[in-house]
């Protein structure tokens, strides 16, 4: 377990959905922290339960019961409109299926989040010119998600999450829709961001060649965390 | 950043984009064109002077009433000047050449009606011959005539053929006024009644006052029925506003008509927009959870749905109200005859606008809505 003062606190969660008159648990009891900087990879099979907490961090949904504090903020406590504006400050989200906004250039793209901030529109430019930079994509700029590969499309998406210099990052299989060199760039681009730049990752993934480049892998089972498995970072 | 984003969603489905604005177009072109025939409609109300009261027949403005009711009518306190107008109701060639004739007291009308502009040779022309006449300048237009030009009308109300010669062709000082009548002397109508001992010589179909006040009309026209009460023909006076207004009733009908399918066919663009809107976004709703996962809120998520509604709203109701000025010039080819007034006015085309406005904001509500209330995690699941 990392050293690091913890940065997500998930205390007692859980969370159900409802078929028609049934109701369906999905997470039960859970509790979790996750240290700053730390790169965790929570992997279950199909209907565990990990994107559901991976969204619950993230604020895109609602526990039915628990807390979750991430950099100390009680966001379960918040309105949709205070959580909206903390996901825009403190959450950068990367999709399996990349999610880019066609009709936006690869730039535009990476700029869209910092229309939320009270940069000028020189620092706007500046910053995603320099995520691009970082993602190595910077003669791409004015490319269209469809004029892109895969990989690249992905590392768009990273550099959309990271551009606002987020708390968190969370990916949900990022490497999922890509082939394995596309993938390997990804995973190693996510582990420099973790060791490099000090970030906070949470990565959902089934694939366990991704889930050793994390620095932690936890395991859930039915809604339940099954164990702990500290990997060795090299 | 916001505005490429608007503009490129709005046009993001080409074709379906193009149909909506044409459509929209069509709407407001139609919209406007029915407008602007109600206003052509009340051309005549709004061409009416404040200062002018009409005197006809209490029974009908198919009775006349005597010539010699002129002297007492004079005599009343608030009237200034006085003419008479008779309806004459004649043809030109054939009966498709509809226009308004009148029989007038040449001077004493011409002095009434400063909104009809004549060169004053012609004027002169025109007093001097007793069977000339004055045309407006649309109807020269419409026939070819020119001053000096013989014309015969063929009577209907009073029959026979009635030649006379084209002395003056006026124009309205203003663009509410009928270019499309023609004026002829009471005086030649009134020599052939008498000749032929017709019952309705030295009659007159209406007298038109002038008042010094136009705030005294109400007492002046009670002041005039009076005079005649109980006589064997009494008066019903009225100012020429209410009198323009009483033949616009006979076709209240009608305009509701008009009035009511011009608001339908907005009601019928505003489902093919609110449809467009609704389509769009429902196969982009996975983008707009992504949105709202990067912090995007219901305002900013609600003003580019509004956004997109109004650029294809704007580019067909710009469309739709450039369109409508050509297609009036063509459609007053042919109705120039009914509709000698075809503007567009201010209020037509801020209804245009206001009717644009609101297909727009009706088009992205139910859009909105849905955009706002999804659950992002939903949203996100449709994209697969």
């Amino acid at each position: 377990m990392s050293s690091a003062p913890p940065i997500v606190d998930i205390r007692r969660l859980s969370k159900s959905y409802r078929r028609g008159s049934q109701i369906i648990p999905v997470l039960e009891d859970i509790s979790l922290t996750i240290a700053e900087s730390e790169f965790l990879a929570l992997m279950g099979p199909s209907g565990s339960g990990k994107s559901t907490l991976l969204n619950l961090i993230a604020g895109l949904d609602r526990a039915d019961s628990g807390t979750i504090r991430v950099g100390g903020v009680d966001i379960s406590a918040l309105s949709e409109i205070d959580l909206a504006a903390w996901r825009a400050a403190h959450v950068g989200f990367i999709f399996q299926f990349y999610n880019l906004i066609p009709v936006l250039t690869a730039f535009e793209n990476v700029e869209l989040p910092l229309v939320l901030t009270d940069l000028s529109r020189r620092q706007r430019r500046e910053h995603a010119q320099t995520v691009l930079s970082l993602v190595n994509l910077e003669d791409r700029m004015d490319h269209y998600p469809r004029q892109l590969s895969g990989g690249q499309q992905q590392r768009v998406a990273i550099a959309r999450a990271l551009v606002t210099d987020p708390t968190l990052l969370v990916a949900d299989e990022p490497t999922g829709d890509l082939d394995r060199v596309s993938a390997e760039d990804v995973l190693v681009l996510m582990e420099r961001l973790s060791r490099e730049l000090g970030k906070t990752i949470i990565m959902v993934t089934h694939d366990p060649r991704a889930a050793r480049r994390a620095s932690t892998i936890k395991h859930l089972d039915k809604g339940v965390l099954a164990n702990a498995l500290e990997a060795a970072v090299p | 950043m916001l505005w490429k984003l608007l503009f490129r969603n709005a046009f993001r489905h080409t074709l379906r984009t193009l149909l909506t604005v044409f459509g929209v177009a069509v709407a407001v072109l139609a919209f406007g064109l029915l407008r602007t025939v109600v206003d052509a409609w009340y051309a005549g109300v709004s061409a009416a002077a404040a200062n002018r009261l009409i005197i006809r027949n209490a029974i009908s403005l198919t009775f006349f009433l005597p010539i010699a009711y002129m002297e007492k009518i004079r005599a009343i306190d608030g009237v200034q000047a006085l003419s008479h107008m008779t309806w004459f109701g004649g043809i030109y060639i054939d009966r498709k050449n509809f226009f308004a004739n009148f029989a007038v007291e040449g001077k004493s009308f011409l002095d009434l009606y400063p909104e009809f502009i004549l060169a004053e040779d012609q004027k002169d022309a025109f007093m001097k011959d007793r069977k000339g006449c004055v045309v407006g300048r649309g109807l020269a237009r419409r026939f070819g005539w020119k001053v000096g030009d013989g014309i015969t009308l063929q009577g209907t109300i009073f029959r026979g053929d009635w030649p006379m010669t084209v002395r003056a062709i006026y124009s309205g000082r203003d663009r509410t006024v009928d270019e499309n009548q023609l004026f002829f002397h009471w005086d030649y109508l009134n020599e052939r009644l008498k000749a032929a001992s017709h019952r309705r010589a030295n009659q007159a179909g209406i007298f038109v006052i002038e008042i010094a006040d136009p705030d005294s009309a109400s007492a002046v026209a009670g002041a005039v029925d009076a005079v005649f009460k109980n006589s064997l023909a009494e008066t019903l006076t009225e100012t020429e506003r209410a009198f323009q207004l009483g033949f616009v009733s006979m076709s209240e009908a009608i305009l509701m008509a008009i009035r009511l399918v011009s608001f339908l066919i907005i009601g019928i663009i505003m489902a093919v927009a609110a449809n467009t809107m609704i389509m769009s976004v429902r196969e982009r709703m996975h983008e707009f959870a992504v949105f709202k996962t990067l912090g995007f809120g219901a305002a900013r998520l609600g003003g580019l749905i509004l956004g997109e509604s109004l650029v294809i709203c704007a580019a067909g109701g710009a469309l739709g109200i450039a369109g409508t000025f050509p297609a009036l010039r063509i459609l007053a080819r042919y109705v120039s005859n009914v509709f000698p007034v075809l503007d567009v006015t201010a209020t037509t085309l801020s209804y245009d606008v206001l009717a644009v406005l609101a297909v727009a904001l009706i088009a992205a509500i139910f859009p909105i809505r849905r955009v706002i209330t999804v659950r992002i995690v939903d949203a996100l699941g449709r994209a697969g």
